[in-house]
């Protein structure tokens, strides 16, 4: 750790963890309720469940990214946080208003718009912590020694995502509005501004972990970035398929879509590419192995199964479908799950200066989460596929359908059973590292 | 090669360009929902049904216009499919529809509430959704089934089969003309628990109409099973 400030992203992490506990717990529960153990549907139905489990993910990766950012803009800036009691006091009025969200959730106090179900006053709420967290790094970087890239992209990003927060409060009667809105802030989270998120985060641990040349991976990081929205904006399409939308959305959705892999390909092959040229004796190995494992499974989840799920004539089948399950499991893993948990890895060395980032505990949680999730996205593409040709292509009964694809929840419980065992060895063995230290401990390159 | 500062130039014009393209579409999307959503017929019961919706979190477990949860049922075309009858019938009491089956939550609706969100899902029905949801291709001949009145298809069928189609809540109707007569039918339509208490089939809101057409389609129903 180079400077005081950094400490506070220990803090963030240690709420990710917390919050993404939690919300392996909410997946089970809707886990067996597919198969027909609903004992907690007078506690939790399965709609709380639902928004619980989604919204906690959003959260967790928010605490990630806003870590990630107290950790990265004091390097990439060269000074300290402007104001640490601010950034501590933006990390407590977040917890409060998440924990009062998912609470509310249970007593129904919520608006029912998938992944935005966070009421609106809470909205607010939400608005003002970002600004707060915004003015904090942007005033860093603005008073930093030198502006970076990486820096910038990253700011730019966090800066774009919470100005795309706003179009999901947008007032409508119009189910159709609604819903169009809604993937402004959905898809263009996603698979639009969180990619700079995602872009500059791999970029700061590329250039620490492999020592290339910073002005190299920042020429590749524009141009993944480039493409992202090159691809991404219009690929906001896919949405706009079947909700009561003009039809060139078909067009434009599709094509656009089908480009969208590109922008990972190009990711996974930059992060390979990187590691192979740094080429020497890289010190945290267990983070580049997630930085790694990020870039691939990001292009697998979100490129190649969203690239197959999108597709015009494939989407009119498995739209609303449990393929759709399949796809965002992975994608969400793969980009942004795996990416956190990457830059933990990375970080947690040096904020409490203990080395147990080469732990064998790390290594298992890596590969076990992984082939765990890679089950679980196998399991839930069996039970979509079986979904559409049944339900779809066949005509049977939603519920008669469920009841013949039930097995299948039966091997997702199974894998996520895996990927729990991964993510609680993730879990202790950042317990292990202990509190951050007081002192600055040593310098990072 | 490359340079990073033609790198960061390719970067900002091409975001520019396609944000200004999403933009014109976008306006002009705005532009057609209307006409394609028949937005006219959005009074003010559809859009209390709209705001219920989402209020109870509907699509925390159903999908609508393909999105939400895949817990339960897709309901654009609900209305086409189970009708105003079933709809309400369920909204009152959704356990006693589909007895023993995947729960839905009895968010005890009034009455008014329950109209709002079936003019809701009626006014969904009717959108031009580009031809989602697709008809099921590979689906069996509906021949099997001709002269079913609307009623059964809307909401007996929701629980039962005949020639292998439909529910399996309850218990197949091959050849149930064989084995009732028309005044066990007549009676059973009208209250199932007063014939056979334990019976699990809820009493529906069938019409004198509704009736008369079920027991002459029942009846006739005299192939299959024994």
């Amino acid at each position: 750790m180079k400077y005081q400030s950094q400490r506070i992203a220990y803090w963030f992490f240690a709420v990710c963890m917390l919050l993404f506990g939690l919300q392996l717990v909410y997946g089970f529960i809707m886990g067996f309720a597919h198969m027909g153990m609903d004992g907690l549907h007078s506690i939790i139905p399965f709609n709380v469940a639902r928004a619980t489990h989604t919204n906690l993910l959003v959260m967790w990766l928010l605490a990630g990214f806003m870590g990630a950012a107290y950790y990265i803009i004091p390097e990439e800036s060269e000074r300290d946080i402007i104001s640490i009691k601010w950034a501590y006091i933006q990390l407590i009025a977040f917890v409060v208003v998440g924990v009062t969200a998912i609470i509310g959730f249970h007593f129904q106090w919520w608006e029912g718009r998938k992944f935005l179900e966070i009421p609106r006053p809470l909205d607010y709420l939400v608005v003002i912590d970002v600004l707060l967290f915004i003015g904090l790094i942007g005033g860093t970087i603005w008073n930093g020694k030198r502006y970076t890239t990486t820096s910038l992209v990253l700011f730019f990003g966090l800066l774009t995502a919470a100005l795309l927060y706003l179009p999901g409060m947008i007032e409508t009667d119009h189910q159709t509005h609604d819903s169009y809105w809604r993937w402004w802030v959905v898809h263009l989270w996603v698979e639009g501004v969180w990619e700079l998120i995602m872009g500059a985060i791999l970029s700061f641990l590329l250039i620490k972990l492999t020592g290339v040349d910073r002005e190299v991976i920042e020429k590749w990081l524009y141009v993944i970035v480039g493409f992202t929205f090159l691809s991404g904006i219009l690929g906001t399409g896919h949405h706009y398929y079947y909700i009561g939308t003009p039809k060139y959305w078909l067009m434009v959705g599709g094509l656009f879509s089908a480009l969208e892999p590109v922008a990972f390909l190009g990711m996974a092959i930059y992060a390979i590419a990187m590691a192979r040229k740094g080429g020497r004796a890289v010190e945290n190995r267990t983070a580049l192995l997630w930085t790694i494992g990020t870039a691939v499974m990001s292009f697998v989840g979100a490129g190649f199964l969203g690239f197959a799920h999108t597709l015009p004539q494939v989407n009119l089948y498995t739209h609303g479908t449990l393929v759709t399950a399949m796809h965002g499991h992975m994608a969400f893993w793969g980009a942004y799950a795996s990416l956190v948990l990457a830059l933990i890895t990375y970080a947690m060395p040096s904020l409490t200066g203990r080395n147990l980032h080469d732990t064998k505990t790390n290594a298992f949680a890596f590969w076990t989460s992984n082939i765990g999730m890679i089950a679980m996205t196998i399991a839930f593409g069996i039970a979509g596929v079986a979904q559409v040709y049944l339900e779809r292509k066949i005509g049977l009964d939603f519920l008669l359908v469920q009841k013949e694809i039930e097995v299948h929840f039966l091997g997702l419980i199974l894998a996520a059973t895996l990927f729990t065992c991964g993510i609680i060895a993730y879990i202790w063995n950042f317990i292990r590292f202990g509190k951050p230290v007081g002192e600055v401990l040593r310098s990072s390159r | 090669m490359l340079s990073k500062s033609q790198a960061k130039t390719f970067f900002l014009i091409g975001t520019g360009v396609f944000a200004a393209i999403f933009a014109v579409l976008t306006l002009d999307t705005f532009q057609r929902i209307p006409k394609q959503t028949n937005a006219g017929e959005m009074n003010e019961s559809v859009i209390r049904g709209k705001h219920l919706f989402e209020q109870k979190n509907c699509m925390g477990c159903h999908t609508i216009l393909g999105e939400g949860a895949y817990y339960a049922p897709e309901l654009t075309k609900v209305f086409e499919r189970r009708g105003e009858n079933f709809i309400k019938a369920m909204l009152r009491d959704p356990e006693a529809m589909y007895p023993g089956q995947r729960k839905m939550v009895n968010y005890r609706l009034s009455e008014q509430e329950i109209t709002d969100l079936t003019s809701f899902l009626q006014w969904i029905g009717k959108m031009d959704l580009n031809g989602f949801p697709p008809k099921p291709d590979l689906a069996p001949p509906t021949s099997l089934q001709t002269g079913a009145p609307s009623v059964y298809s809307q909401t007996c069928a929701a629980c039962h089969s005949l020639n292998g189609q439909g529910g399996q809540v309850g218990p197949a109707l091959d050849g149930i003309g064989k084995r009732r007569d028309l005044a066990f039918l007549e009676s059973w339509l009208r209250d199932p628990m007063a014939v056979k208490p334990d019976s699990k089939m809820p009493k529906l809101p069938l019409s004198e109409e509704e009736i008369k057409s079920l027991l002459t389609f029942l009846s006739s129903q005299i192939q299959g099973e024994q």
